[in-house]
C-alpha cells in the first residue's frame, strides 16, 4: 500500500509540472488554434535565467533561501515573457492566416535557434541547479514526501486557480474568450486582438517561467535541451484533456503524470515482466490513444466542427 | 525553369566549394621541408551529450598542440599537425558522410567518433579507404567485432567494465539481491547485461530490468518499484546527466543502500547534479587514473580550455598521441604505412600502458574503482585481470617499480578480496 | 507554369529538355565527387529523404492528414531489411525480394495506424501518429527481451549490401574504364528508384484516387456526399505512403550496413515533415525541392561556415557547429514566413490562398 501512495505523490508531483507547462500551450491554442511548439524552449529559458540568479543570489547574499527561490522566478517572468512575445512577433504573426502547417516550421526553427543561443550562454553541460531549500523529507503511512514537492503541487494548483480567475473574472480574460469564439467580431467589438494574443503569450510564458524553476529545482539539473521532451509531454498532455480547454490541460497533466508513474511502477509486475518499466510509454500513449479513439476531441475538450 | 536555377546554383556552390578546398593548404615555403599531417576528430557537438562532445575533442586537441610544440620529424620533415573537428550530431547516418569528408580531405587519422551507434557505421567507410580510427568513448563491443583491421579503441569495451564493477560490488558489498537499471541505449543498456551476467555468476540475485531513456529526469516511479523489492545495491548504466537525479532521488525516497555506476557517470559533476546524495557512491573507469598516470594531463588541459576535463578526454588524448606515436615508429603519415605499427605499439598514456589485442580492444585493461568522497571521485581500487588492488598500494608499487608496475602489485596486496 | 505549358506544346523541347536534365543527373557524382565523394553521400541521403518526403507526401500533401510518426515505417522497412539479410538470423535473402517484402510490411503498419484513427482530425491525429512512431521505435529498442529480434539499442551490423548476382553495390570497381565507387553505385540505384517514385506519385495525383484524396482533404463530408468511400480512401493514403517509407529504410539499411533505433527518433519525423510543408504541401515537385534543400543546407553550411569564419576574421569567432545550427534554424523561420504555402505550393493550394 505505501509503495502505492508513493507511486501516487511521485504521479500527482510530474503530473503538477506537466499542467502547468500544458496550460501554456492549450492557451495559445485556445485563442488562435495555434500549436506553440517552442513553448518547451521557454520552460528551458526559465530555468536557466533562474538558475544563474539563484546561484549568483546564493554565493553573494544571505538572503533566506526561498527569498532567493523567489526573486530566481520573478527574474525568469519577464526573461520568458519576452521571448514568449518575441516568438509571436517574429515567428507567427505573420503567419496567422498561412496554411496550418507553415507555423509549425517556424516554431521548429525558433526551438532550434533558442537552444543554440542557450548553448552559447550557458555551455554544453548539464548544470546542477543550486539546491538551497533544505529538503525536508516527510513521512505519510509509508511513503515519503518532500517539501519541494509539496511546494510544486501547491504552487500549480494556486496557478491555475489564479488562471481560471483572469480568464473568467478579469476585462483581459473577456477579451481572450472573445477573440478565442470569433477574432474578426471581437475587434469589431473594440478588442485589440492583436495585443490580446501576444499577451495570451505572454501569460502563457510566465507560467512555462515557473514550470522551469519548478522543474529545475525538482530534479535539481538544467541542460539546454531539456525543454523538448518536457514540451512534448506537456503537450500530449494538453491535447489529452481537450486542446484549448483549461480545465483540460490541468486534467490531462495530472492524468500523465499519474499513468506515467503507475505504468513505470506496475507494469512488470502485472506482465509478469515479459514487459517492463522499458515500456512505460507505450502504456502512456496507448492510454492516450484509447482516450482519442473514444473520445476524438479529448477529455473534455467540445467537439469540434468538421471544418476545424 | 525552377529547377534547373536550382541545378545551376548548386552546380555554382560545388564549384565555389572545391575552390575552397583547393585553396586550403597554405602557400608552402620552399626553404624549409615542413609536411601538414591532418588528423580528423568526430563527435556530437550539438545536442544533448554535446558537452562530452566538446570534451573529446578538446582531448584530441591538446595532444596536437603538444606534438606540434615537440616538433616531430618524419621522413626528415618536420611535421605541422592539423586537426579536423566534425560534429557527427549523435545521428547513424551522418557517420558515413563525415567519414567520407575526412577521407576526401586526406586524413592521416581519425580520432573518434564518441558514440557506438555512429562509430560503427563509420567504421566501414574508414576500413574501405584504409584509413584507421581510435575511439576513446565507443564501448560497444560490436565495433571491434567487425573484423576491421584499421579500429582500435583506447576505452575498455562494456564487457570488459562491466565485470570489473560487477565483482567489485560483490565483493566488497557482499549483495544478495541488486537492482539494475539502464537508459534504453547501446551503452548503457550494454553495460547493464554484463554485470548481470557477472552477478548472476557471482551468485548474486538480480530485479527484472528497469529502464528509463537517455533524457529520464524523473527515476521516483522506478526507484518506489525497486524501493519496495528491497535490493541491498543499486547498478545505473548511463550518463551522469540522468545518473545525478536518479541518485538524488533514490536518496529522496529512503533507499540507503549503495549505487554505483559505470564510466559513463564517473565525473565530478555528479556532485553538482545530485548535491549531497552524491556522496559514497561507486563507479568505474577503464584505465589507470589520470592523476597517477599522468597528473600533467590534468594541469595543461584546465591551463589550455580554462575548464576541468569531464570524462573522455584523457582518452581522445591518448587515441591522439597513439597515432602520432605509430607514425613516428613508421617514418610515414601514410595510413597504409604506421597502420602496422599502431596494431603492435606499445604506449604509456594517460590512462596508463596502451596495447592493442588482434581486434584492436585495448589489451587486458586495467579499471579502476572510483568512490565519491566529499565531492571528488577518488580511486579506490584498480582491477586487472579480474584481481582488484588498492589503490595506495598500486600507487606505492608503481613508485617502486616503474614500468611493469601492474604485474608487481597484485601479488603485493593480499588484504584485498578477490573475485572472478 | 508557362514553362511547362510551353514544354507540353513543343514536344521537340520537351524531349531535349528531358534529355539534358537526364544526363545532367547522370553526370552528376562524378561532378561532386570532384568537389569531394563525400558530397555523393550528402546527395544519397538527400535522396532517401526525399522519398520519404514523396511518401509523407502522400498522407499530408494529398489526403491532408497530418502524421507525426511517419519514420517508423522508415524504420520498420529498415529493420525488415537488417533482419532478412544480415547475420542476425542468418538469413540472406537477396533485395529484390526484401524490398518488397518491406514495402509490404510498412504498408501492414499503415493500416495498423490508420484504422483505428480514422475519426480524428488535425492536432488529435497529429498526436496519435506521434505515439504510434514512439511506440513502434521502443519496440525496436526493447525486443531483445524475453526472444530477441532486434538486438535492441545495440542495433544490427553486418547488414548485406545490395548486390545482383556478384554485383556488389559496396566498394569501388572499375567498369568501361571508369572507377565507379560504393557511393556513386548506389546514386544510380537511388536516382532510379527516385525516378520510378515521382512518375508513381505522378500517375497517382492524376487518378481516381488522387483526387478522392483531394476531395476528402477539402471536405470530408462533401467527399462522402459524392459517394467516396472514405474509410477506404484515407486507408489507402496511410498505406501507399508508408510503403514508400519502407523501400527507402530497407535502402538505407543496406547503404549503412548498420542500422539501431538511434536513427528512427521524432525529431526525424519533425524533419521529413518540414520538407513536406517547407517545399510545398502536395506539390510534387516542391517536396523534391524541399527536401533536397533541407539535406543540403546543413551540409553545406558545414563546409562553409568554418572557411568563412577564417578567411573573414582571420580565425575562429564562433565555433563552427553553433553557427551551423542557428543559421539553420534561422533559415527554417525565414523561409516559412516569406514563403508561408511553402517555396513551391501545389496549385490547388495557391488558388484557395487567393481566394482567401
Amino acid at each position: 500500500m505505501d509503495t502505492f501512495l508513493q507511486q501516487i505523490i511521485n504521479g500527482l508531483t510530474l503530473g503538477s509540472v506537466y499542467a502547468v507547462v500544458a496550460l501554456g500551450y492549450t492557451m495559445v491554442y485556445g485563442i488562435i488554434q495555434l500549436i506553440n511548439f517552442a513553448h518547451g524552449e521557454v520552460v528551458m529559458i526559465g530555468a536557466m535565467v533562474a538558475f544563474t540568479v539563484i546561484g549568483w543570489l546564493a554565493a553573494n547574499t544571505t538572503l533566506p533561501p526561498l527569498l532567493i527561490v523567489l526573486i530566481g522566478t520573478l527574474a525568469a517572468i519577464p526573461a520568458c515573457v519576452a521571448v514568449g512575445y518575441a516568438l509571436e512577433i517574429f515567428a507567427y504573426r505573420r503567419l496567422r492566416n498561412a496554411p496550418r502547417l507553415a507555423p509549425l516550421i517556424t516554431a521548429i526553427g525558433a526551438s532550434i535557434v533558442l537552444q543554440q543561443l542557450a548553448m552559447m550562454i550557458w555551455s554544453r553541460n548539464p548544470l546542477g541547479f543550486p539546491q538551497i531549500i533544505p529538503n525536508t523529507v516527510y513521512h505519510i503511512e509509508g511513503a515519503t514526501i518532500t517539501l519541494i514537492q509539496i511546494a510544486i503541487i501547491a504552487t500549480s494548483v494556486l496557478l491555475m486557480a489564479g488562471l481560471t480567475f483572469v480568464v473568467y473574472r478579469t476585462r483581459l480574460g473577456v477579451a481572450m474568450r472573445a477573440a478565442s469564439q470569433n477574432a474578426q467580431i471581437a475587434g469589431l467589438m473594440g478588442v485589440n486582438v492583436n495585443q490580446i494574443i501576444a499577451a495570451t503569450f505572454m501569460l502563457g510564458a510566465a507560467l512555462a517561467a515557473v514550470a522551469g524553476v519548478m522543474v529545475g529545482t525538482y530534479y535539481g539539473i538544467a541542460h539546454y535541451t531539456m525543454g523538448s521532451l518536457l514540451g512534448l509531454k506537456a503537450f500530449c498532455a494538453a491535447v489529452l484533456g481537450g486542446i484549448g480547454n483549461l480545465a483540460g490541460a490541468m486534467l490531462g497533466g495530472m492524468l500523465l503524470g499519474l499513468v506515467e508513474a503507475l505504468g513505470a511502477g506496475y507494469i512488470g509486475d502485472l506482465t509478469n515482466n515479459v514487459f517492463g518499466s522499458n515500456y512505460q510509454d507505450v502504456f502512456a500513449f496507448l492510454v492516450l490513444i484509447a482516450v482519442l479513439v473514444l473520445r476524438p476531441s479529448g477529455l473534455l475538450g467540445e467537439r469540434i466542427g468538421e471544418r476545424a | 525553369m525552377n529547377r534547373s536555377r536550382i541545378f545551376t546554383l548548386c552546380g555554382a556552390m560545388v564549384l565555389l566549394l572545391s575552390g575552397c578546398g583547393k585553396e586550403e593548404p597554405p602557400a608552402p615555403k620552399a626553404a624549409a621541408p615542413e609536411m601538414i599531417v591532418k588528423i580528423g576528430h568526430a563527435a556530437p557537438l550539438t545536442g544533448g551529450i554535446a558537452h562530452l562532445g566538446k570534451d573529446n575533442e578538446n582531448g584530441a586537441r591538446l595532444a596536437i598542440q603538444e606534438a606540434n610544440a615537440r616538433g616531430i620529424m618524419i621522413d626528415g620533415k618536420k611535421v605541422r599537425f592539423e586537426m579536423l573537428a566534425e560534429d557527427d550530431e549523435e545521428k547513424p547516418d551522418r557517420g558515413p558522410i563525415i567519414a567520407q569528408k575526412f577521407i576526401d580531405a586526406k586524413v592521416a587519422g581519425v580520432v573518434g567518433h564518441l558514440n557506438s551507434g555512429v562509430s560503427i557505421p563509420a567504421s566501414t567507410v574508414y576500413a574501405q579507404a584504409g584509413i584507421p580510427m581510435v575511439t576513446g568513448s565507443s564501448t560497444n563491443p560490436k565495433l571491434t567485432e567487425q573484423g576491421l583491421k584499421n579500429v582500435f579503441r583506447t576505452v575498455g569495451r562494456d564487457d570488459q567494465q562491466g565485470p570489473a564493477i560487477a565483482s567489485y560490488l560483490a565483493s566488497e558489498y557482499k549483495p544478495k539481491l541488486v537492482a539494475i537499471i539502464d537508459d534504453a541505449t547501446a551503452y548503457g543498456e550494454g553495460l547493464g547485461n554484463e554485470v548481470e551476467k557477472t552477478l548472476t555468476v557471482a551468485g548474486v540475485k538480480v530485479l527484472p530490468r528497469e529502464k528509463g531513456s537517455k533524457d529520464t529526469r524523473d527515476w521516483k516511479a522506478v526507484l518506489t518499484k525497486i524501493k519496495g523489492k528491497k535490493p541491498d545495491a543499486v547498478f545505473y548504466g548511463g550518463m551522469d546527466a540522468t545518473a545525478g537525479p536518479l541518485l538524488k532521488q533514490g536518496r529522496e525516497l529512503g533507499i540507503k543502500v549503495v549505487f554505483a555506476f559505470g564510466d559513463g557517470a564517473c565525473t565530478n559533476t555528479m556532485k553538482d547534479l545530485a548535491g549531497d546524495a552524491a556522496e559514497g557512491f561507486v563507479c568505474s573507469q577503464a584505465g589507470i587514473p589520470v592523476q597517477a598516470a599522468n597528473p600533467k594531463f590534468l594541469t595543461d588541459y584546465k591551463a589550455r580550455f580554462n575548464t576541468e576535463p569531464i570524462q573522455y578526454s584523457p582518452f581522445t588524448y591518448d587515441g591522439t598521441h597513439l597515432l602520432i606515436a605509430a607514425m613516428q615508429k613508421a617514418n610515414s603519415a601514410e595510413p597504409a604505412k604506421y597502420l602496422p605499427e599502431l596494431a603492435k605499439i606499445s604506449y604509456d598514456g594517460a590512462t596508463g600502458k596502451i596495447e592493442f589485442d588482434e581486434k584492436g580492444d585495448r589489451k587486458n585493461a586495467e579499471m579502476t574503482i572510483f568512490m565519491m568522497k566529499s565531492g571528488k571521485i577518488e580511486p579506490l581500487a584498480i582491477i586487472t585481470g579480474g584481481a582488484s588492488v588498492k589503490y595506495e598500494d598500486f600507487v606505492k608499487a608503481a613508485a617502486a617499480a616503474a614500468a611493469p608496475a601492474v604485474a608487481a602489485a597484485a601479488p603485493a596486496a593480499p588484504a584485498t578480496p578477490e573475485k572472478k | 507554369m508557362n514553362i511547362s505549358d510551353k514544354l507540353k506544346s513543343n514536344p521537340a523541347a520537351l524531349w531535349s529538355a528531358v534529355v539534358l536534365i537526364a544526363c545532367a543527373l547522370v553526370a552528376l557524382p562524378f561532378v561532386l565527387a570532384m568537389a569531394g565523394t563525400t558530397w555523393v553521400r550528402v546527395t544519397n541521403l538527400a535522396i532517401l529523404f526525399t522519398l520519404l518526403a514523396l511518401g509523407l507526401n502522400i498522407v499530408v500533401g494529398f489526403a491532408g492528414l497530418l502524421d507525426l510518426g511517419y519514420i517508423a515505417f522508415y524504420g520498420v522497412g529498415a529493420y525488415t531489411y537488417a533482419l532478412l539479410a544480415s547475420p542476425q538470423f542468418n538469413l540472406h535473402l537477396p533485395f529484390w525480394i526484401i524490398l518488397p517484402i518491406g514495402a509490404l510490411t510498412a504498408c501492414v503498419f499503415g493500416v495498423l495506424l490508420g484504422a483505428p484513427t480514422l475519426k480524428l482530425r488535425g492536432d488529435y491525429l497529429a498526436i496519435v501518429t506521434l505515439g504510434f512512431g514512439e511506440i513502434v521505435r521502443i519496440f525496436f529498442n526493447n525486443l531483445s527481451q524475453p526472444v530477441n529480434i532486434t538486438n535492441g539499442p545495440q542495433g544490427i551490423s553486418r547488414i548485406d549490401p545490395i548486390s545482383i548476382g556478384n554485383f556488389s553495390f559496396n566498394g569501388s570497381e572499375v567498369i568501361l574504364g571508369i572507377n565507379f565507387s560504393g557511393p556513386v553505385k548506389y546514386y544510380y540505384l537511388l536516382l532510379l528508384v527516385l525516378i520510378a517514385v515521382i512518375v508513381i506519385n505522378l500517375r497517382l495525383e492524376d487518378s481516381r484516387i488522387g483526387r478522392a484524396w483531394q476531395a476528402i482533404r477539402e471536405d470530408e463530408i462533401a467527399a462522402a456526399a459524392m459517394g467516396i468511400n472514405t474509410t477506404r480512401i484515407k486507408l489507402l493514403a496511410f498505406a501507399m505512403g508508408a510503403s514508400f517509407g519502407g523501400v527507402a529504410g530497407g535502402m538505407f539499411a543496406a547503404m549503412q550496413g548498420f542500422i539501431s533505433p538511434d536513427s528512427f527518433v521524432l525529431v526525424e519525423s519533425v524533419m521529413v515533415l518540414s520538407m513536406v510543408v517547407l517545399g510545398g504541401m502536395g506539390n510534387i515537385w516542391g517536396v523534391i525541392v524541399g527536401a533536397l534543400l533541407l539535406s543540403f543546407v546543413p551540409e553545406l553550411l558545414r563546409h562553409t561556415v568554418d572557411p568563412l569564419q577564417r578567411s573573414l576574421f582571420g580565425r575562429l569567432i564562433v565555433e563552427p557547429e553553433v553557427v551551423r545550427m542557428l543559421l539553420f534554424g534561422l533559415a527554417l523561420m525565414l523561409m516559412m514566413l516569406f514563403r508561408p504555402a511553402g517555396l513551391w505550393p501545389s496549385k490547388v493550394r495557391r488558388r484557395e490562398l487567393a481566394e482567401k
